[in-house]
This record gives C-alpha cells, sequence and structure tokens, in this order.
C-alpha cells in the first residue's frame, strides 16, 4: 500500500499511499505551531519532573528539586492562618467573657469561631441548627438547666455534664424513685400527675392530689416546692412547657421511674480557652442567652452529687 | 492590462483561472494604506478624536456624590459591586439596567446599520480606530506607502532593526495607554495611578493592563483587518442587517467601465471609456487592502477613504465626483436607468429605521422612567429553618429572620422596621433582649449599604401554624420612603 504515496499535485502535498474508490488521502503534515507547541511542552515536562515530586516509589516519591509538596504547601497555608489568628484568639481567652461585647471585633470573631467549633463539636448531640432532640438540651430557646449566662455556659462547656473523668464537672443525680423502690408503682402515677398538673397538661384530680405530697416529700429539694426547678441542681424547671424527653404520661413514668443521667464531655479536656469562650459566645447568642447575674458568681456547681436531683 | 508588483495583491482575483495549483492557504498580504485627505478622511479624525478623549479622559472626570460614595463620575465598583454613572448608582440587584444599556447599544447598532450600513465598523470601532492610530504612526515614521513596501522588502540591515524597534516602540507605549487606561474605569483612578506607579496596585491591575497591552498591540500593529474578516462576527450579522436601502460604499460600475488607463490614447482612437482610470487610488488608501471596484466585499468596512481617493482623481481628470460613493441599492438601479436617485432623507426615514428608532427610544425612556422611580430601599427577609419555630418557656412560639436592610443611598438613614400583621407579635434583633422586644425596631443603615440583622419575633402560640404577615420598612428622614417584605410565621401543627 505504502507504495502508493505521491505527491498531491494541486496541493503539494504527499498522500497517506491508500486509495478508496479513487480516493485518496493527504498527508498533511501538523502546523508547524502545533509541533512546537508540542516540543515545548515535552521540553516543560522534563523540567517539571526535575523540580516537582513526580517519580513514584514504592513507599513515596522522588522530593524535586524545589522540595514542593502539596500537603507542605498546606501547611504554610495553616501556619500562616494560625499565626494570624492568634494575637485575635489571645485576645478573646483573656478578655472576661461578659467584657467581650464591648469589643466588637473580637465579639463578632468569637461569634463566627464558635459557630464553626459549634459545627465540629457539637452539632453531633444538639444539632447543627443547635434545636436538640430528645434527651439533648434545645440551646436555642430560653430554659436552660445550668444557667444560660455566659459565664454559666462556659461553665458547663468546659466542664461538662455528669463527666467521670473531671472533677468540677456540672453534677446531680436524680433518683431512680421506682426502680430503686423509693416509690411504688401507683406513687410514680401520682407524681406523675402532679407534675402533668403544674405543668397545665391535666386538670386536678384525686391521683395528682396524692402526687402533691409525694413531690413535696422527695421532689421538692431539687425542683422546688412549686416545681419551678433548681439551676444549681440542674433541676429543670417542670411548670414550663419545654421537656428535655417529653411531658407526656408515659416519659414521665419512665423518668421518675428510672432517672435521666445526661451526660456531656468536658470540653477543657479537648479544646483550648479561646474556643471554649467563643462557643459559650456562640451558644448565648442563638437566641436565648440570659445578660450576666449582677454580682458575677460562677454558679459552680457542687463537686459531688446532692442527691434527690431529678431531670425529666 | 499593465502588471505593476503592487497590483497583483488586488489583482489576485483575476489570476485565479490561471494559477495551476492554487493552495488552499492563503498567506496574509500586507496592507500599506496610503495618506489621503477628503472629507471623510477629517471626519474620521474627528471621530478617532473624540472616541479616544472619550476613553481616556472619562475615568478622570470627578462627580460629587458627598463623603459616603466615590467621587469618580464613571466606576465599575467590582469589590463593592456598584456601578456609578454620573447621577446614576446601580446595585447589582437592578443589573438589568446595564442589560437594558446592552439591549439598547444593539438596537442602537441596528438602526445604525439599517440606515447608513457598517458605519460603525469604517468610524467608530475600537479596532478601526486603534488600527487607524497605528497606520498614522507607521505611515508618519516610516513614510507613506511606497516608503513602507520598499522597507518591507529590504534586507534586515541595522537601519532597518531601529526602524522597526523605534515603530513597535512608539505602538507599545500607545498600546500601554490603552490597557493602562481601562483599568481607571475599575477604581479611584488617580489612587490607583499612584499605587500602579509604586508597586502597590492589586495583581489583577498589572495582569489587565499586560494582557489589554498585548492584544492593543498585536490586534491593533499585525492582526489588522484580520480581525474584521476573520474573528469579528459583526460584520457577518451586519451583513444580513443591510438590505437594498442601506447606505453602503459603492463603486458605481456603469459609469467607470470600461477602464481606460490611458484616456489621450483612448480618445484617439475611438474606443469606449468609462470614468474610471485604473489609477488604483482607491486600493491604494484601503485599510483593508480590497478593491471596492469588484463590488460590495465583506473585507469593505465602510470607512470611505476610497470616496476620497477617487473623488480627487475625478477632480483631476474632470469628472463629477462619487465614481464611489455612499449609495443605496435601489439609487444605484435608479441611477443606472438615468432615474433621479431619492433623497437621503427619505433613505434615512424609512418604516425600518423608524420602528428601530422608536424601539430604542422607548428602551431608552422606560429605563430612565423606571431610574427615576425607583426604590433607594429595600427589605428582604430570610426566615430561619433550622428550626422552623422555637417554644419558650412561657409557651409563647419564636421564629427569627435574618433581615437585611438596603440603603442604597450615598448618606446614612434612620428607619424602623415593624410587624404588619401577626397579633400580639415583638421582636427584638440580636443585640437586645426579649424585655426590649416591640413592635417596631429602629435602626441605623449606614450609607450606600446592605444591613444584616438577625431579629427574633415572638408570638402566641394560638394561631394558625402558618400565618401570613409582613416586615415593613420606613424611613424616619424627609425622604419618608417605604418599603415592605412579606413572610410567614411558624407554629407547631398541635399546638401543643
Ligand atoms: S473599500 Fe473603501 S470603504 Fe471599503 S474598507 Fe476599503 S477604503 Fe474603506
Ligand atoms: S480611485 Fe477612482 S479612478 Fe482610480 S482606480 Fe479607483 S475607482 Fe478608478
Amino acid at each position: 500500500m505504502a507504495e502508493k504515496k505521491r505527491i498531491d499535485a494541486p496541493t503539494g502535498t504527499q498522500t497517506v499511499g491508500h486509495e478508496w474508490d479513487g480516493i485518496e488521502e493527504l498527508d498533511t503534515p501538523m502546523p508547524r505551531w502545533w509541533v512546537w507547541t508540542f516540543y515545548a511542552t515535552i521540553v516543560f515536562s522534563l523540567g517539571y519532573v526535575v523540580v516537582y515530586p513526580a517519580i513514584p516509589f514504592l513507599n513515596d516519591a522522588s522530593k524535586g528539586l524545589w522540595g514542593w509538596s502539596s500537603r507542605g504547601d498546606l501547611h504554610q497555608t495553616m501556619d500562616a492562618e494560625i499565626s494570624r489568628r492568634a494575637p485575635i484568639l489571645s485576645a478573646i481567652a483573656t478578655t472576661p467573657i461578659e467584657k467581650l461585647a464591648a469589643q466588637p471585633e473580637l465579639m463578632q470573631a468569637a461569634m463566627q469561631g464558635g459557630a464553626a467549633a459549634f459545627k465540629v463539636h457539637c452539632v453531633q448531640c444538639h444539632g447543627s441548627g443547635a434545636a436538640g432532640s430528645k434527651g439533648y438540651p434545645n440551646l436555642i430557646d430560653d430554659d436552660w438547666l445550668w444557667g444560660g449566662d455566659l459565664q454559666s455556659i462556659e461553665y458547663t462547656i468546659t466542664h461538662g455534664i455528669r463527666n467521670p473523668d473531671e472533677p468540677q464537672t456540672r453534677n446531680s443525680l436524680m433518683p431512680a424513685f421506682g426502680k430503686d423502690g423509693i416509690l411504688n408503682t401507683t406513687q410514680v402515677q401520682d407524681v406523675v400527675s402532679h407534675v402533668r398538673v403544674i405543668s397545665g397538661q391535666e386538670k386536678p384530680s384525686a391521683s395528682s392530689r396524692r402526687g402533691d405530697a409525694l413531690f413535696q416529700q422527695n421532689c421538692a429539694v431539687c425542683h422546688g416546692g412549686d416545681g419551678k426547678g433548681l439551676r444549681d441542681f440542674g433541676a429543670p424547671n417542670l411548670t414550663d412547657p419545654i421537656w428535655l424527653h417529653a411531658g407526656d404520661r408515659e416519659t414521665l413514668t419512665q423518668t421518675v421511674m428510672n432517672s435521666r443521667k445526661g451526660v456531656m464531655p468536658a470540653w477543657g479536656h479537648a479544646l483550648d480557652k479561646a474556643t471554649i469562650r467563643m462557643l459559650a459566645v456562640y451558644v448565648h447568642g442563638l437566641g436565648g442567652g440570659e445578660a450576666t447575674p449582677v454580682q458575677a458568681q460562677v454558679a459552680a456547681a457542687p463537686a459531688t452529687a446532692t442527691p434527690a436531683v431529678a431531670t425529666p | 492590462m499593465p502588471m505593476t508588483p503592487e497590483t497583483d495583491a488586488a489583482m489576485s482575483t483575476m489570476n485565479d483561472t490561471a494559477a495551476p495549483a492554487e493552495s488552499l492557504y492563503a498567506k496574509r498580504k500586507s496592507v500599506f494604506p496610503k495618506q489621503i485627505d477628503g472629507p471623510f478622511r477629517r471626519f474620521k479624525w474627528l471621530v478617532m478624536a473624540v472616541t479616544l478623549t472619550i476613553y481616556w479622559v472619562t475615568p478622570w472626570i470627578r462627580w460629587d456624590r458627598g463623603p459616603h460614595a466615590p467621587d469618580q463620575a464613571v466606576l465599575v465598583d467590582l469589590a463593592n459591586r456598584r456601578f456609578f454613572m454620573f447621577g446614576i448608582e446601580i446595585w447589582p440587584h437592578e443589573f438589568y439596567y446595564v442589560a437594558g444599556l446592552l439591549i439598547m447599544a444593539g438596537v442602537g447598532l441596528f438602526l445604525v446599520t439599517s440606515a447608513v450600513g457598517r458605519a460603525w465598523c469604517g468610524y467608530a470601532c475600537p479596532q478601526t480606530v486603534w488600527t487607524d492610530l497605528f497606520q498614522h504612526v507607521e505611515r508618519f515614521l516610516d513614510g507613506d506607502r511606497n516608503a513602507q513596501i520598499r522597507l518591507e522588502k529590504a534586507p534586515w540591515t541595522p537601519l532597518k532593526v531601529w526602524k522597526r524597534v523605534r515603530k513597535w516602540a512608539v505602538w507599545l507605549v500607545i498600546s500601554f495607554l490603552t490597557g493602562g487606561a481601562w483599568i481607571f474605569y475599575f477604581a479611584d483612578a488617580p489612587t490607583l495611578q499612584h499605587q500602579f506607579w509604586t508597586g502597590q496596585a492589586p495583581f489583577v491591575a498589572y495582569g489587565t493592563t499586560f494582557v489589554l497591552t498585548m492584544t492593543t498591540f498585536i490586534f491593533g500593529g499585525f492582526m489588522r483587518e484580520q480581525v474584521c474578516i476573520y474573528m469579528c462576527p459583526w460584520p457577518r450579522i451586519q451583513t444580513a442587517m443591510t438590505d437594498e436601502k442601506s447606505l453602503i460604499v459603492t463603486y458605481k460600475h456603469w459609469r467607470g467601465e470600461p477602464r481606460t488607463k490611458g484616456l489621450k490614447k483612448a480618445h484617439d482612437e475611438g474606443m469606449p471609456t468609462g470614468d474610471c482610470i485604473d489609477c488604483l487610488q482607491c486600493v491604494q488608501v484601503c485599510p483593508t487592502g480590497i478593491d471596492i471596484r469588484e463590488g460590495p466585499q465583506i473585507g469593505c468596512i465602510t470607512c470611505a477613504l476610497c470616496i476620497d481617493a477617487c473623488d480627487k482623481v475625478m477632480a483631476q481628470v474632470g469628472r463629477p465626483r462619487g465614481l464611489i460613493d455612499y449609495a443605496t441599492e435601489i439609487d444605484c438601479e435608479a441611477e443606472m436607468k438615468g432615474e433621479a436617485p431619492a433623497p437621503v432623507l427619505k433613505r434615512l426615514f424609512r418604516p425600518r429605521t423608524i420602528a428601530y428608532f422608536a424601539i430604542w427610544t422607548s428602551i431608552g425612556l422606560a429605563m430612565l422612567f423606571a431610574l427615576g422611580v425607583r426604590p433607594r430601599i429595600d427589605i428582604a427577609a430570610n426566615a430561619e429553618r433550622n428550626p422552623v419555630y422555637v417554644r419558650l418557656s412561657d409557651g409563647s412560639i419564636r421564629n427569627s429572620y435574618l433581615v437585611k436592610i438596603r440603603n442604597m443611598q450615598s448618606r446614612p438613614r434612620a428607619m424602623t422596621i415593624g410587624i404588619e400583621g401577626l397579633e400580639g407579635a415583638v421582636m427584638w434583633h440580636e443585640g437586645q433582649t426579649r424585655d426590649q422586644a416591640s413592635r417596631a425596631l429602629r435602626i441605623d443603615v449606614p450609607a450606600d449599604q446592605v444591613l444584616k440583622e438577625r431579629v427574633h419575633v415572638v408570638a402566641p402560640a394560638q394561631g394558625e401554624a402558618r400565618q401570613d404577615f409582613a416586615f415593613t420598612l420606613r424611613t424616619l428622614d424627609e425622604g419618608a420612603e417605604t418599603a415592605q417584605d412579606d413572610e410567614t410565621f411558624v407554629r407547631p401543627e398541635t399546638g401543643q
């Protein structure tokens, strides 16, 4: 076939040598710019192989003369970013949390840093919208178990709740009234009736009146005689419509029978001070934050449990 | 027909049949347009002066907008997403005004094309203006057409190298000024100029200047008419837009043919003579290097320089001007039959051009009207959806909204946000607490900015699961403008 190659007269171009029913094909050479570009890319690639990591070995790759790597690049970017943020973060860490609001730039940085940290550390339990779910408190409403001012929130995040590894953790243990035999089944139902009455879900009944007496004996220590709760013990307000678990008879029965002992990590072990402070600012700003009490006293929970503190 | 080396560029089509092996690829034949003077040339000078002045001067015009807005008359502020044009300020959401301007530019081109053909190409197109400028530089430095051709053919002596370097250097300076001027439309010109020379300008300023310098240099210096013939889509569109009533540059062949080189001899021999003396002046002045005597063609940008050239020749040989002239196809036919052509005004005002003009003006008027009555404040609320509502300890329901308030004027304004509908509801913003809640929030919106405010609205639990209400916005100053945004308040379905 190839012998039929010839120069095509009108174009002056060589043919490829094939012929189909009298039709031949021109072997038009590549445009010169194309060929030169091609050569240039080869030259470029040689240089590339020399200066950049390019040749793979079993566990490694050639380093390249410039010693560049994408991982190193990332480290550099991160280091630069960390040192850029360092002064802001240390300012946040050294400014008392209730004084942050006076410095708008710090406040803004704290809000944004808190939002980012929340997405990493908190959403697993409290949800991405911080609205919680059954057993995990809603952080955007105005009801707080342990206090909703900046310092209380910061304390809770730092020391966690019922955290065995943290001596200063927020702790309270509601007895399992049914399981431990403190109250019998009927008494439990009576207490539940009373709780449903004070939370406005039921009309007073004989059962609830019996339950009232039982409540005063067993529950009022933590929840208060009126059932409005006591934050020092993390004892929830039982009269409002907000329930950590639920306010229906069945759930309440379970709560009184077995008690609830929700836990939360002590983030002081895992996160630095600035991050925790930013998280507290963020959570406080979600919509339910409370004003700092007049004499700034950290609502430190007793290190050891006070008995008979309930969490519905 | 005697052939000189100069003619065969123009005459090449006539040789086609004779060429034995025609290549499908034609190398560009350099064009060396000859200097010419005449009314159209002078008009072209004028257009060039006006367009270049507009281009170079506009960014430096100042326009006082008060302390809160830039004082540059025309500014495309990409960083802050604002477009300023004298008294008009356009925000990104009002971009349809810019779209409207582009549509007007489009219709305007239709209008001009249907009336006077490719006038845009011939006079105002940047490619034409800069190519023309570069050709003047060429003639100024290297001499007119013949000297340039000689230089082109000359071997690369030091003198030629010097001449080339000199020409390219001048081109580069012009290109740099062209590319450099562009960036001043996008930032405060005096500031950017200072930054530019002190190396503090953003990289994109240098990059843009470099790219535009190079494109100007290459397009104006080397590509020239190839841009018009091969790259630009506009000639194709315009060819479709011109009709038999559009003014285009025409060689009146019925008057010119047969071409006669030696008039005297031809007369003596009693041969028929046309007005064209085949002096090739029209070909030599043509910036795209075509021969208009072959008929209308895509290479003709209707710069009318050949009209100037031929009119001069006709004056010299004592024939009436206008052997090459702006003429419509209809008029040409009339003239061929010996009838009088229609008056120019009748050509310009015909249904098609009037229709284009009507569209053009109505878009313009509509935009002016819209600009006049457009609101300068705006409110847009975005309900938070995660979660949609929150139950508070007193049983009431809270919805939160991210409210954006736009102040499109270049002065700070005090406004109030209110709630319309949604009985019993109160609201507070992020900087407040619930005990400060009320049905109206007073806010100060900085000049020319969008304020984002997270607003909590609390309403009693009793009510529809989805209740419509509106955020209202009212300015407290003399303008007394209002705006509103309809929203929905969401409650738990069960009401429990
Ligand atoms: S033919 Fe005449 S009008 Fe057309 S581009 Fe050439 S000189 Fe200009
Ligand atoms: S300039 Fe006029 S006379 Fe001369 S060649 Fe062109 S058309 Fe003919």
